[in-house]
């Protein structure tokens, strides 16, 4: 592993060594490292690339580390990956990609991940996506996430991408059972000419379902944001969509909270908001000594913690 | 020391017309005291601390601190320089926790202990604010006490509290009189409290009255305060049938 391959991994996995327990490294289209455990197994497909993520039932406290990383230019993958998450488990996924580009062909990474969240399980996921690079290729990334969560199963997902990805479109859907509750936080900054789109669709289809989703964004520069999540409520369940963003520079940012209700105990909340930081934010921290730029940061820095 | 010398500050008015919100102010605010600045609502006193902080600039006057001209200093210098000021209203950020901007005041990390020995100041006793952000979820006399805590924390040579007592609670109140008080025993530090409250009246060193963006008077508190308590005491009104 070089100081570029670390770099990568720092930033979207928060590694800076092996991890503890399962894990599967790629980089640059290849298995750079793989552990399974006796509760967590990591099997590589067989029809297309891509691995499943086998957790027994009840696996308790255990984490799956499965960060890909591309340092070469003009790398073009797309990769399924499959989670079972078996009944009555606990456990942490820590997946996330990072692009190193420094040359003049674009480097695209897509992604499926499918997850089957069993029978009262609870499940935490952190994917961050950075880039880095000096080169004129592009860093794209697309990922798209399936969700299929049954009764009483918890999750919480956290997508980060604050830095270097010139282009992505997520997109995600969640099928929810009886009780099931869904976490999303999603957080994103976006500069220079870069563009990201983020469509959500979250059917809350078993009683007693709840979902959460908070969108955080800042658009800097010339770069261009689109939300889209949408909560569906087919049955007796709670859901609130919050989209906040930040605008900076040029950039144009579009929030598109959307809501539906196909029964008569759904309650479905939304709010969504754009606008500049507040005069008053960077005045009352310039108080505290700091410049306009560093009273920004801090602004910027504590919005998309 | 600080040096007032006939600040004016105007603005227009929807009309264009120009207004003058503080009429040639001059005022020398010796260090280590205790000011308090009163007077009616709208007569110029929030402005004035405004002014002092670099939050606006004075359309003509000088502000000289410690002998050197800061009247065109921006915030951030006269902040450096050793100047605080504690927001009327203080603005909300979503995302940012309490014990970061306690921290950001204090120029070093502060742990939750130390964070919690000055929210304790101003009646936040409890452990469960330091983690807090200051957005909606907390109300507006909360809001108000972290940024009197802010300012403490910060411990600037001279300290401009604008209105501290607005919207905060009786409790919260005395403990923050309390506060002041023990502020205003230790002395080394040059307060400057814009007040309406009788209470805060009576720790002050000095008083200043301004009313219609002008000084009115400005004298020792024992000479000040009974002439202020005759004057706004409430009298009969004879009414005409």
């Amino acid at each position: 592993m070089d100081k570029t391959d670390r770099e990568l991994l720092t930033q979207v996995a928060g590694l800076h060594e092996v991890p503890k327990g399962a894990y599967n490294i790629r980089k640059n289209s290849e298995s750079a490292g793989r552990n399974s455990t006796a509760n967590i197994q990591i099997i590589s497909k067989e029809d297309k690339p891509g691995i499943d993520i086998k957790i027994a039932p009840g696996t308790k406290n255990e984490s799956v580390h499965i960060p890909v990383i591309i340092t070469e230019t003009g790398i073009n993958e797309m990769v399924y990956n499959d989670f079972y998450i078996g009944e009555d488990s606990d456990v942490l996924i820590v997946a996330g990609c990072g692009i190193h580009n420094a040359g003049d062909e674009e480097s695209r990474h897509d992604g499926i991940h499918r997850f089957f969240v069993g029978k009262n399980a609870k499940v935490r996921y952190v994917e961050k996506h950075y880039g880095d690079g000096d080169g004129n290729g592009k860093r794209v990334m697309n990922p798209a996430t399936e969700l299929t969560m049954e009764e009483n199963s918890v999750c919480e997902m956290e997508m980060v991408q604050i830095k270097g990805v010139d282009s992505t479109v997520r997109t995600m859907t969640a099928d929810m059972g009886k009780n099931a509750k869904l976490t999303v936080t999603e957080r994103l900054m976006t500069h220079g000419e870069q563009i990201a789109r983020s469509d959500m669709v979250i059917n809350l289809n078993g009683e007693g379902s709840s979902a959460q989703i908070v969108s955080r964004s800042v658009g800097k520069d010339r770069s261009e944001q689109v939300f889209n999540p949408v909560a569906v409520g087919n049955n007796g369940c709670r859901a609130h969509i919050q989209c906040d963003s930040i605008i900076m520079g040029d950039a144009k940012i579009r929030s598109i909270p959307e809501i539906a209700a196909n029964h008569r105990d759904a309650q479905i909340v939304h709010e969504a908001a754009i606008g500049r930081i507040n005069g008053d934010q960077l005045l009352k921290l310039q108080t505290l000594g700091l410049t306009a730029e560093e009273a920004e940061n801090v602004i910027i820095d504590g919005f998309l913690k | 020391m600080l040096e007032l010398k006939n600040l004016v500050f105007e603005v227009s008015d929807e009309k264009g017309k120009t207004v003058r919100i503080l009429d040639d102010v001059s005022l020398t605010v010796p260090d280590g005291k205790f000011y308090v600045i009163t007077g009616p609502n709208g007569g110029g006193k929030s402005t004035l601390a405004r002014v002092i902080m670099g939050l606006e600039k004075p359309t003509s006057g000088k502000i000289i601190y410690n002998g050197v001209d800061i009247t065109d200093m921006d915030v951030t210098e006269k902040a450096k320089l050793g100047i605080g000021y504690a927001f009327q209203q203080p603005p909300r950020f979503k995302g940012l926790t309490v014990s970061k901007m306690l921290s950001l005041a204090a120029g070093k990390t502060l742990n939750d202990k130390e964070c919690c020995t000055y929210l304790a100041k101003v009646g936040l006793c409890s452990a469960e604010y330091v983690k807090r952000e200051l957005d909606s979820s907390l109300s507006g006399g909360e809001m108000k006490r972290i940024e009197i805590a802010t300012l403490m924390a910060r411990n600037p040579e001279l300290a401009i509290f604008d209105e501290p007592e607005a919207g905060i609670d009786l409790w919260s109140f005395a403990m923050l009189v309390e506060t002041f008080k023990n502020m205003q025993k230790k002395g080394g530090r040059t307060t400057v409290i814009i007040s309406h409250q009788e209470r805060i009246m009576t720790l002050a060193d000095e008083m200043v009255v301004i009313a219609d963006g002008k000084i009115k008077s400005v004298g020792e508190r024992d000479e000040m305060l009974p002439k202020l308590m005759r004057e706004f005491s409430p009298r009969c009104v004879k009414t005409q049938d």
